[in-house]
């Protein structure tokens, strides 16, 4: 077997880790392995253009951005924050452990559109969960600022991944009992999307932990500023 | 019936105003960046795959030479944001929701009734179609309340998809990675090895190789969809059902997932991971996976524990 192929992986993970441009990488990475394996630069290129064309939906969903672009220019972001200021009792770990709940029982239920990173997570998510720590833990530093952006986003994908099977009719189900069936083995969609659910229990309960983690963490952060400032 | 090549020319517009918008800034290499991204959807339908190639390469050129900046159209100032925000109240997050909405309710309505028997929509493209509607009408809404300067809407816009920069269009570029893996038959060296890797006569070890396999491949792949049909076919039937006698519909339904794990691991998964941390103006680009990896790991050993309990010790 000709295994020089392989060497297109190689060049993604060096690549990404050198933090070259991605899209440099990526290209780079698929001229390589198509050429290794044998094809003709024509071919390559060919099989290039031809995927990314066919997959043109993947970047159709930038249009909502003067959507988000218009509402932040109209405070939304600030609307966010407000809303969240006005809860009592609010703090970070709660609000993002109900965005997690929220977010496995509607991909749960089909609705796995509800959500995702340009419509809620930049505009509504991500400035609450902000605006919830700093009104427990006052006035973030940069970089446990950035952290709790990037639980929120966390909390997104979880939420998404570990909810959306348990729906039956969703394309990675169908995907695992197509391929079942071609060795043999006919399974329902419903029999395949029950034994989704030990996982996203699982998934719950994990990162629930990993959020009211980070909660403490910064509280407890909080309390040296305090302390310190004290002494 | 409405099918993706009207999104793609909706699409193609907006992304020629922002070429537009971006040349009248004197910012070169966007205007060429997002002009041709623009052509691609009008006309990438009619063009052959070699045109379409040497698109992708241009493309990469732009964003490789550093081509993109960052731009600075004129927007509100903070303070002008908080006094519009208690203004205008709550009602605001009225048209964010519009697009969510039209999408799930509209996907409901239109399966669930006999609205599908018209056929209005490309069969099982209904979703994507309405949420491009959904945008139209929360963008119509917001621009008959608001009434913002003309070119604003466009202006923020193409603000948030500056700060995206090349990250945009990752994810439709390692899509087509993906195809030349599959031409070059990587899945298959990769389950060959996987399949190699297995200790004879452990059930216990089979799972871990498997599930491992699912999570490691997916990283590399970006995306469990690839991964699942290589592993299934070199380590799940073969070995786990069919030697081991286990469980299909688990070793099916929770390997899946054993590969979502990975997918929250890797910047291949770049929608997931990369393209927020662009979208929250994060600095480090690996912030999100960062924060997934203490929930990944012990995940994935829980799948592993579900496959052997489930597909196995409950079953035989």
């Amino acid at each position: 077997m000709n295994y020089w192929p392989l060497l297109g992986i190689a060049l993604v993970v060096v690549g990404f880790a050198l933090r070259f441009n991605p899209l440099l990488v990526v290209v780079g990475a698929a001229v390589a392995t198509g050429l290794l394996a044998g094809f003709d630069f024509v071919v390559v290129v060919e099989a290039l253009g031809k995927a990314f064309n066919d997959n043109r939906y993947i970047s159709v969903t930038w249009i909502i951005l003067p959507v988000i672009g218009l509402l932040e220019r109209h405070g939304l972001q600030q609307r966010a924050r407000a809303v969240i200021e006005s809860v009592r009792g609010a703090t970070m770990g709660k609000l993002l452990v109900i965005y997690l709940l929220f977010r496995q029982l509607t991909a749960a239920l089909g609705m796995k559109d509800i959500g995702g990173h340009p419509q809620a997570v930049r505009p509504l998510v991500a400035p609450m969960a902000e605006a919830a720590a700093e009104k427990s833990h006052g006035k973030l530093a940069e970089d446990d600022r950035e952290k709790v952006l990037a639980m929120s986003a966390a909390t997104d994908n979880v939420g998404l991944f570990f909810g959306e099977d348990i729906f039956f009719a969703i394309a990675s189900i169908l995907l695992i009992q197509g391929v079942f069936e071609s060795y043999g083995y006919p399974l329902t969609p419903l029999e395949l999307s029950v034994w989704a659910i030990p996982t996203a229990i699982c998934a719950f309960i994990i990162h629930s932990w990993r959020i009211t983690a980070l909660d403490r963490r910064l509280a407890r952060v909080r309390q040296e500023v305090l302390e310190g400032g004290a002494a | 019936m409405i099918t993706y090549e009207w999104l793609y020319w909706l699409a193609g517009a907006f992304f020629a105003v922002w070429a537009t918008l971006s040349l009248r800034d004197r910012l070169f290499g966007n205007a060429a960046f997002w002009g041709l991204l623009a052509g691609s959807f009008f006309i990438g339908s009619h063009l052959p795959d070699f045109i379409n190639g040497v698109l992708v390469l241009a493309l990469v050129a732009i964003a490789g030479l550093g081509g993109l900046k960052r731009s600075q159209p004129a927007t509100s100032s903070s303070a002008e944001r908080d006094l519009l925000s208690s203004k205008l109240g709550n009602k605001l997050f009225i048209p964010a929701l519009i697009v969510p909405v039209m999408a799930v309710a509209g996907t409901l309505l239109y399966n669930y009734t006999p609205l599908h028997e018209t056929g209005l929509f490309e069969a099982r493209r209904e979703t994507l179609i309405l949420f491009g509607i959904g945008v139209c009408v929360a963008l119509v809404a917001a621009i008959v309340w608001l009434r913002p300067p003309a070119l604003a809407a466009a202006e923020e816009g193409r603000r948030l998809i500056d700060s995206i920069g090349w990250a945009a269009i990752l994810p439709q570029m390692l899509a087509a990675l993906g195809a030349v893996f599959a031409l070059a038959g990587v899945g298959d060296i990769i389950g060959g090895a996987a399949g190699s890797a297995i200790p004879e006569g452990s059930i216990f070890l089979t799972v871990v190789v498997f599930a491992l396999g699912m999570a490691l491949f997916t990283m590399i792949m970006g995306n469990a969809f690839a991964a699942f049909p290589v592993m299934a076919a070199a380590i799940g039937i073969p070995l786990l059902v069919e030697t081991y006698d286990g469980n299909p519909a688990v070793i099916g339904a929770v390997g899946m997932l054993a590969g979502f794990c990975g997918t929250l691991l890797t910047p291949m998964a770049a929608n997931f991971n990369i393209v927020p941390a662009a979208l929250l103006e994060l600095k480090d680009q690996n912030a999100v996976i960062r924060q997934q990896i203490g929930t990944a790991i012990p995940l994935w050993v829980c799948n592993v524990i579900i496959i052997y309990v489930g597909a196995f010790l409950l079953w035989n």
